[in-house]
């Protein structure tokens, strides 16, 4: 039985065409862009052709605006600790509770090193409260970093109307948008975000790679200094095969951007709705009416979220979780934990996120894997009786913790 | 994903004795707070003789949660009270052929389920009788509240006294800037409030010994090493290792590890421990090394 990979919010697989275009540069074009000979200028061409190809898909006016990154964490990195030191009388950053840990550790940090650092709560469908987000824009926030659409519920956030409320007020804008990016149409030159990260391996290109978008006049500090590769503002030879490989993946990503909305959102709602309609005590998390079209978080109470994966692995289904227990810092999901999800229902999140490889039969085959894991788990619950949850579950089972 | 053990996967994917135990007179119901497991255990003693005649669970957690559940149901069945009291979180770890160590906890919520079953057969109150702190050092399952209980009783400063003291960042290091942020918290208590803060973090290499008084002469050095290694002893033998003086060659002193501690993954950690307590009493700058790295003789 072929594995069903379900788990593309994690990363994602190269696609062929992807690879393919990236071969030629570990063989004959191994030049090094800088270089003034004909080794060189070939693969400086390649690296244009690349920019451009980031550039129509984000809707970027320049290609100079495009500058390549290891990683989405070093793009947001960058982006962050730029507006910091390029506005030393701004000691402000405002960001949200749910953003990725590549944005929240970084301003734990910047909290220790003596910076402010508001973090916008969600509701309980993971939404933000816009007026608590106007009333905290003043000329002490250096920048404002919200992510476009969040990595656990696929919850998208108003991150254009957010830019348009920051820029209005003289504040720098960032969107972590690795998850967004090749998933929905962006069109940055229509907007005021100032910087957005996006990494490759969400998007069929390899891992390794990213890109930090910075708006032309936006003003800036490189992280790392060293040649004056990317302009000057992000030194050190260009990694060109993955380069390469990302400009493919989002030509790719422009084709199959309607498939995206369409098919794989078709299929990410028969899943669910098969999923729901056959097991009670479950519900999907997040903003459901305004989601990206791959992603399906669903909370199955009473039960663990790692025993789901474990069962699902058995059956070649890939997913993930929520639950503490598959973090490697066994802290429970703090999007789970900052929409108010209970704790038995947080506990048993499960994600699955498709691409555009998910099959009509694979997704038929998750739909019947399901209910009988559930199952077999719950028999094993405490909160759990024969045919439905104790009456009172939290009273029934009050276990004393240590 | 975790690294299983076959036998924890076995265990989880087939659980000896889930569900409800209809004639239970012995049940436990105890959470790990650490990660929000929780588990019932649930004990049929005979009165006459206290022994467990059956023992079922119902588990809410993750696969090593269950897996230990139901190697403890298995290993208790048939034992005294008396007998089943004396399993350790250790013993359900070792049935599973070992937990990865962010997963120890799991077999400590068996343990202590065990013990509030016990408890509720006998009429008696069981209260939970230590604290767990965030998991900071992941290589030897070290947390937080153990660290700081350490650095408190022995007036530690550096992260190389608490991995001599608990092992504690003695593995991959990556808990290095977790240890500090202890031992600044710690040390800012210790300099008491109204004074001005100490340095944020300890300092990473040990400070420079301050010159002898006088020079020591041989005996008097080999007194002193060993009365260092007199002292570290007591630690190494409750991990099931021991320690001895092999020879002293100029600044170098060549010990025997033994038991637990030969072959052991802290041998680095344990000999650089040693060495810090050397040159701070022998006041100079001396190596400590394995007897197997003592010159052939000639």
């Amino acid at each position: 039985m072929d594995p069903i990979y379900l788990d593309n919010n994690a990363t994602t697989r190269c696609d062929p065409a992807v690879v393919e275009a990236m071969l030629p540069f570990f063989t004959e074009h191994f030049g090094n862009a800088s270089s003034i000979h004909a080794f060189g200028s070939e693969v400086g061409k390649a690296l244009k052709k690349a920019r451009g190809q980031v550039q129509a898909l984000l809707g970027a006016e320049h290609d100079s605006e495009i500058i390549f990154t290891s990683c989405g964490t070093e793009s947001d990195s960058t982006a962050i600790l730029s507006a910091l030191k390029a506005q030393p009388d701004r000691n402000t950053v405002i960001t949200t509770v749910v953003e990725h840990p590549a944005i929240l550790t970084l301003c734990e940090w910047l909290e220790k090193e003596g910076y402010i650092v508001h973090k916008l709560k969600v509701d309980k469908k993971g939404r933000i409260d816009i007026d608590e987000y106007r009333s905290l824009l003043n000329d002490r926030v250096a920048i404002v970093s919200v992510m476009w659409a969040n990595n656990e519920t696929g919850t998208i956030f108003p991150v254009e109307q957010m830019a348009e409320m920051a820029a209005a007020k003289g504040i720098m804008f960032h969107t972590d948008a690795v998850q967004a990016v090749g998933k929905i149409p962006i069109d940055l030159k229509n907007t005021k975000i100032d910087m957005l990260s996006l990494s490759g391996h969400k998007l069929h290109a390899p891992k390794g790679i990213g890109v930090l978008y910075l708006r032309r006049g936006c003003r800036f500090r490189p992280l790392l200094r060293g040649g004056h590769q990317e302009r000057g503002r992000r030194a050190g030879t260009e990694n060109s095969a993955s380069i390469v490989g990302l400009g493919m993946a989002c030509e790719l990503a422009m084709q199959h951007m309607a498939e995206e909305n369409t098919t794989v959102k078709r299929l990410r709602d028969k899943l669910e709705t098969g999923i729901l309609s056959q097991i009670t005590h479950c519900f999907p998390t997040g903003d459901v009416s305004n989601r990206l079209p791959n992603t399906s978080n669903i909370a199955f109470e009473y039960i663990e979220g790692e025993a789901i994966l474990l069962l699902l692995n058995k059956m070649g289904i890939a997913g993930s979780s929520g639950s503490a227990c598959t973090s490697g810092s066994l802290e429970p999901s703090h999007v789970m934990r900052a929409m108010g999800i209970p704790y038995t229902a947080a506990h048993g999140t499960i994600r699955f996120s498709l691409s555009r490889y998910n099959t009509e039969a694979e997704v038929d085959r998750v739909i019947e894997a399901v209910p009988p894991i559930i199952a077999q788990l719950r028999k094993l619950s405490p909160y759990w009786n024969d045919k439905g949850p104790a009456t009172n579950p939290e009273a029934a089972f009050a276990p004393t913790y240590a | 994903m975790w690294e299983y053990s076959d036998k924890v996967r076995e265990h989880f994917f087939n659980p000896r004795n889930s569900g409800p135990l209809e004639e239970a007179n012995g049940i436990g119901d105890v959470g790990s707070i650490q990660c929000g497991d929780a588990l019932r255990l649930m004990l049929k003693v005979e009165p006459e003789t206290e022994i467990i005649q059956d023992a079922h669970f119902q588990t809410f957690g993750c696969g090593s949660a269950i897996a230990s559940s139901s190697a403890l149901t298995e290993m208790i069945k048939g034992m005294t009270l008396d007998q089943a009291l004396e399993v350790s979180n250790q013993n359900i770890a070792d049935y599973l052929d070992g937990l990865p160590p962010e997963k120890m906890h799991c077999s400590v919520m068996g343990r202590e389920a065990l013990q509030a079953a016990i408890a509720n057969y006998r009429g008696e109150e069981w209260s939970d009788d230590h604290e767990e702190g965030a998991l900071i050092c992941k290589c030897f399952a070290i947390d937080a509240v153990m660290i700081e209980d350490v650095v408190k009783a022995n007036n530690l400063n550096t992260v190389e006294e608490v991995t001599f003291y608990t092992k504690a960042g003695g593995g991959c290091a990556a808990c290095h800037e977790g240890i500090e942020e202890i031992l600044a918290k710690v040390m800012a208590d210790r300099a008491g409030p109204g004074e001005v803060s100490p340095p944020p973090a300890c300092p990473a290499t040990p400070e420079a010994p301050k010159p002898p008084a006088k020079k020591l002469s041989i005996v008097e050095k080999i007194k002193k090493i060993e009365e260092v290694l007199e002292s570290v002893r007591p630690m190494l033998q409750r991990d099931h290792g021991d320690v001895e003086l092999a020879d002293v060659q100029g600044k170098k002193i060549y010990v025997h590890l033994k038991g637990a501690c030969s072959g052991c993954m802290m041998e680095a950690a344990t000999l650089g421990g040693i060495q810090q307590k050397m040159i701070e009493t022998l006041g100079e700058l001396v190596q400590v090394l394995p007897s197997s790295h003592m010159p052939a003789e000639v």
